[in-house]
């Protein structure tokens, strides 16, 4: 068995939409995007190029696409004996449609995201409704993606992709923003997920105490529950600084079937110069309790019904600091542009895992089962992205 | 699957408050909102980098859902 | 205080009327239209006053709203156009502080008078609810008609209203 780690698992397309509602009065402007990010850290390099464009059709729509291409290399600290190199491409495609009328913004998206050995599909909608004298927005949303999960026991080059599952996922959101003061601005999301099907990492596998071994320990597969339910609340709060700066506050708290339990908690301070700069910085803080069926390393085989030993279930905690600028090259626009940005965006996450041990083979000294050290790692994430607005 | 219940009230809610004639007089008046509208005050000026860095948080942890933001700004129809 | 159901149920019949009559953007207005006299961006004092006996729309803009920034050559043409029938067009600057309207009016200069309002004083004694608000006021200084927002192709709005009152 050939081990290989994929790291982009997660269909976050659901969240996307509340990302991106806007207040509902006017369209935003047309608007266009070439983006190049970088991950690396924990053994993985994972580079990013992304195109997006938007632009209104009419006063009262907009069609926005996106295409989105991710080339991953690395190993990770979940491969285990032979780290063998990965290297593997995942393209995304979304398009968008935003439809104004009067106070109320619909928004229809399709996003399909495709590697060799996963292939997400999501079709989304969402409500934007402007209450109150436009102090109050309030939003309602639904995401519905499906799911196929392969395993490639070959290559990048020379794959054998067999197709393990699937899984569907419903998510059902709902936020609600208020202007408080003309300085001060509030909002609450709520986001309930509900899936179903083959929700397991193909690549993962947990591992029991087997003294008949000479390492101590013997793989096994992992054994996932068939459905899973989770809510996220998050409560946001964003203040003007007499001086021209802005403070964001933001916490989460996030509870699911599984026994998961995550605290996120960020604070980001946005400082401007005149009409050409924007400093922004960040800190964000998150925890969470591991899942109920989730080891380190079981006692012996068969002894849950539910097993997994995937890092993302671990009990772990990651602080990350960040900072943007953003330089306007057109601050007051040229021919059709009405402004052109260039903006860097760096972040550093420091990862600690409670109940998660690395256990690639150091040689000698070998560490008893369950002795090993603590995971720990950190990420730079790099992101570079030209803007201009027309 | 659960049925989306806890929304619905919450639309009729909405809709039912939908008009100004309910009596809440909106307390921040459109000519008030200058710093609202000021980019810096946007809950999300670059969707695409939130995206993408939502993505690797949600890649790498048990958690999902509820990022984001909507509203605030000019109020300009 | 009523009660929540009975809060609720007159909600429910205000929106319901609401709703059935035009949510639309303009509404007809009614009343004198209150007089005001503000200053210039060159500082001198200008009212509703000086325009006694002409077709007057006053409109309410800032430099940050986005949509009266596209109204604005639009509304600079409409004044040119109507002016000679006896018509004026006052543009009511509501933002609190002046040098972004300086350099704003450097960049798109208009025709049309500019009065400054930081304190807001004029905006709140129209009951300007929305940005930007367009109020048409007849010869005899009556509010006859009040435009919410702006959307290209409301001028043929404007101008349908402007002609009628020009020709009484």
């Amino acid at each position: 068995m050939t081990h290989r780690h994929i790291v982009a698992r997660a269909a976050v397309i659901s969240a996307l939409l509340l990302v991106r509602s806007t207040s509902a009065d006017v369209l935003p402007d047309n608007r266009a995007d070439v983006f190049w990010s970088k991950y690396s850290g924990g053994g993985m390099d994972i580079t990013g190029y992304s195109a997006t464009a938007r632009a209104k059709v009419t006063e009262n729509l907009a069609l926005e696409a996106n295409y989105f291409i991710d080339k991953v290399s690395g190993a990770s600290v979940d491969v285990l004996s032979q780290a063998s190199v990965i290297k593997d491409e995942r393209r995304q495609k979304s398009g968008t449609i935003e439809y104004l009328r009067d106070k109320t913004t619909y928004t229809a998206s399709y996003i399909s995201s495709v590697e060799r050995d996963y292939i997400s599909e999501t079709a989304s909608f969402a409500l934007s409704q402007s209450m109150f004298g436009d102090l109050t927005t309030m939003t309602l949303g639904f995401s519905d993606t499906h799911n196929t999960v392969g395993d490639n026991g070959g290559t990048a080059d020379k794959p054998n992709v067999r197709w393990v599952g699937h899984a569907l996922s419903r998510a059902y959101s709902g936020g609600l923003s208020q202007i408080i003061t003309k300085n001060f601005i509030a909002g609450v999301n709520l986001q309930v997920f509900t899936d179903a099907g083959y929700l397991a990492n193909p690549y993962r596998a947990i591992r029991f105490l087997d003294p008949a071994t000479q390492i101590g320990y013997t793989l096994a597969g992992q054994t996932y529950p068939a459905t899973h339910t989770s809510t996220a609340v998050q409560v946001q709060a964003k203040y003007y600084l007499p001086y021209r700066a802005a403070v964001t506050g933001l916490y989460r708290y996030y509870t699911d079937t599984w026994g998961v339990v995550g605290n996120t908690y960020e604070l980001d301070y946005t400082h401007p110069l005149r009409n050409k700069w924007i400093f922004e910085g960040r800190v964000r803080y998150y925890k969470q309790g591991a899942a109920t069926f989730y080891s380190d390393l079981f006692p012996f085989a068969g002894s849950q019904n539910f097993t997994a030993r995937d890092q993302n279930l671990a009990a772990l905690d990651n602080t990350t600091i960040g900072a943007k600028v953003t330089y306007a090259f057109l601050p007051d626009g040229w021919r059709i542009f009405k402004r052109g940005t260039v903006t860097a965006d760096v972040s550093r996450i420091r990862f600690n895992y409670l109940d998660f041990r690395n256990i690639k083979n150091f040689g000698v000294p070998a560490y008893a089962p369950g002795t090993e050290p603590l995971y720990q790692f950190s990420a730079n994430v790099f992101q570079v992205f030209v803007s201009v607005y027309f | 699957m659960r049925s989306p219940r806890i929304m619905l009230p919450g639309t009729v809610l909405g809709a039912l408050l939908l008009s100004s004639a309910c009596s809440i007089q909106p307390w921040v008046k459109p000519y008030e909102r200058d710093r609202l509208a000021d980019p810096i005050m946007a809950w999300d000026r670059d969707a695409i980098s939130s995206a993408y860095l939502d993505h690797i948080r949600e890649s790498r942890e048990g958690s999902r859902g509820a990022t984001g933001g909507a509203g605030g700004g000019c109020g300009c129809n | 205080m009523p009660s929540t159901p009975a809060l609720l149920k007159r909600c429910a019949m205000a929106a319901i009327v609401v709703a059935a009559t035009a949510f639309a953007a303009g509404a007809d207005g009614s009343g004198p239209a209150p007089p005001f006299t503000l200053s210039t961006l060159a500082g001198q004092a200008s009212g509703l006053s000086a325009y006694k006996g002409q077709v007057v729309m006053v409109n309410f803009w800032a430099t940050w709203c986005g949509p009266c920034q596209q109204e604005m050559p639009v509304l600079d043409q409409m004044y040119k156009k109507f002016k000679p029938a006896g018509f004026t067009l006052i543009g009511i600057n509501v933002d609190k502080e002046t040098p972004p309207v300086k350099q704003l009016l450097e960049r798109k200069p208009v025709s049309f008078p500019v009065l400054l309002d930081p304190a807001n004083q004029v905006s709140r004694a129209y009951h300007v609810d929305e940005m930007p608000s367009s109020v048409i006021i007849d010869r005899k200084g009556q509010i006859r008609y009040i435009h919410r927002g702006y959307k290209p192709g409301d001028e043929n709005l404007y101008q349908d209203r402007i002609r009628q009152l020009i020709r009484e």
